[in-house]
């Protein structure tokens, strides 16, 4: 590889000044053209059509947080992909949900996994959940001129702060601008239905377990409503993909405990294919 | 005015090495042994921020002894070279064989540059695999060879004769509390024979541990757990390993 071995194989200079502890500034001052906001784009007119990942929801409960997406990629009309992961662990106690343009988005994830493990590597010490999102913040706006051409990356971060001992969200525009939300949140295209659900069924008192099973409902609801979200594939065995953050870490639910609580939720269905209903006063 | 005195090429690299070699000698050591479950390395270090012993990647760890400055940007350096190169190819594209290299060439380069101070530190790179025979351990001097090692290595100070007491001792397939009881023992050797006695607190204690379900191998043994370890291998060497110690 050119950027690590010159001439004499030594370790380039910038490999060895002291000073930040970012992977992404490193990047920055030795190989810039790896930084993906660095690419130019070529003048375009109407839209491209690419893969793109849909509904992310995320909800607080006591002790934790869940992070969970639907698996459904979409090209213009067409299903680009059926069993695709948005949701990934960005560090031990964290991760990140994915909508948006799927090829930048998750080339945007590989790098701030990266920089959270460059920092506790060089620091000895992890970043706070606040700096961890802002860092999040930074690189999306890295990625503003892209966004701008329609090719937009709208993440959910959510994690375990282990200082305060409780669960966080963090949603994001395409500017960075970063807000933290209370209870729960929503991006991607089914959003708007996710978040009417958990609106109603949400209850700060839920346990884990319950919450899963509210999150399965809203995802169950985008599906319903929007055709680029993905519901639970009962043939393919494709489920949504859970995540959950506690005091013990980023945890995955397994597979056959999702099954378990979509085919509940979509028993429920067939009874009642609105879902739930929440109480009029 | 005065044309400077002839030093043959011998001669300023025989005193480059000394100095190398002075600096070195100053330092404590660090021991690295193989051990079933991984590579442990036990440095002593009364510092909890200062580490001797760190993670550079997924399976690599980085063990220094010398100026703390020069092995610290050494160690930077690594991990961005790792993290760099893992993000442009794969994760399973970094191996402790390349970083090695290119630390050898950067201390030989260093070395041997007439404008530059030669670094006064040794590394240890050690890469842990699937099985303990697919583990490398690499030990690289100040002046930039490479040496491949096995079963247990010591770096610093007093490392011949920690090398040669330990490569006495050192058995394949030891469980941890003993690998990590062999390794306090030879460190509280002094050169002139006499014993001193380490405690948790004055040690560095960190493992390559191939059954960690994460895919980072690298962790730590602070405060109880390193106590524990310690007291458990203690209580048992008192009542068996005692015709050995007779022998010296």
């Amino acid at each position: 590889m050119e950027a690590n071995s010159r001439s004499t194989g030594r370790l380039p200079a910038a490999f060895l000044t002291p000073g930040s502890s970012s992977f992404l500034d490193f990047l920055g001052a030795h190989s810039p053209e790896l930084l993906p906001g660095n690419r130019t784009l070529p003048a375009l007119k109407g839209a491209v059509e690419l893969p793109h990942g849909t509904t992310i929801v995320s909800a607080v409960f006591d002790g934790g947080v869940i992070l969970a997406g639907d698996r459904r990629a979409t090209m213009g009309n067409v299903i680009a992909q059926r069993d695709m992961e948005k949701v990934f662990p960005a560090d031990e106690y964290s991760a990140v949900g994915i909508a948006g343009t799927a090829g930048l988005a998750v080339e945007m994830v590989r790098l701030f996994q990266l920089e959270l493990e460059h920092y506790e590597k060089i620091e000895g010490a992890t970043l706070s959940l606040e700096g961890k999102a802002n860092r999040l913040s930074t690189m999306i706006r890295g990625n503003l001129s892209m966004a701008l051409q329609g090719l937009a990356v709208v993440p959910l971060f959510a994690g375990y702060d282990t200082d305060r001992e409780k669960g966080r969200i963090f949603s994001y525009d395409v500017t960075g601008g970063r807000s933290e939300e209370t209870g729960f949140a929503a991006t991607g295209s089914g959003s708007v239905y996710a978040r009417g659900t958990l609106k109603k069924i949400y209850r700060k008192d839920l346990t884990e377990r319950q919450l899963s099973t509210a999150v399965i409902q809203a995802l169950y609801d985008a599906a319903d409503e929007d055709s680029a979200t993905g519901g639970p594939d009962i043939a393919r065995r494709v489920y949504p993909l859970i995540t959950v953050m506690t005091e013990d870490g980023f945890r995955r639910v397994p597979d056959s405990e999702v099954a378990a609580l979509a085919r509940e939720v979509i028993d429920g269905r067939l009874e009642r294919p609105d879902g739930p209903q929440a109480q009029v006063l | 005015m005065s044309t400077p005195f002839y030093v043959s090429p011998q001669q300023a690299m025989a005193d480059r090495a000394e100095y190398a070699r002075k600096g070195i000698a100053r330092g404590r050591s660090v021991v690295v042994l193989q051990y079933t479950d991984g590579i442990v390395f036990v440095a002593e270090n009364p510092s909890r921020a200062l580490h001797k012993v760190s993670e550079i990647y997924d399976r690599i760890a980085f063990a220094a002894v010398g100026k703390y400055n020069e092995f610290e940007n050494l160690r930077i350096g690594g991990v961005r070279y790792a993290d760099l190169r893992g993000y442009t190819y794969d994760r399973d594209d970094v191996t402790a064989r390349g970083l090695a290299n290119v630390y050898a060439q950067t201390l030989g380069t260093i070395f041997s540059s007439v404008g530059e101070k030669p670094y006064e530190v040794e590394l240890i790179v050690a890469e842990v695999g699937a099985a303990p025979e697919d583990d490398q351990i690499y030990r690289l001097p100040h002046d930039g060879s490479i040496v491949d090692e096995h079963g247990a290595v010591a770096v610093g100070g007093n490392s011949d004769q920690i090398g040669s007491y330990l490569d006495q001792r050192h058995r394949d397939g030891m469980t941890l509390a003993e690998a990590l009881a062999l390794a306090v023992e030879s460190l509280s050797r002094d050169t002139n024979g006499s014993d001193r006695q380490l405690t948790a607190e004055q040690l560095e204690v960190a493992v390559l541990d191939r059954t960690r379900p994460q895919a980072r191998k690298f962790k730590r043994i602070l405060g109880r757990q390193l106590t524990r370890l310690l007291e458990a291998e203690s209580a048992a060497t008192t009542t068996t390993d005692d015709p050995s110690d007779e022998e010296e």
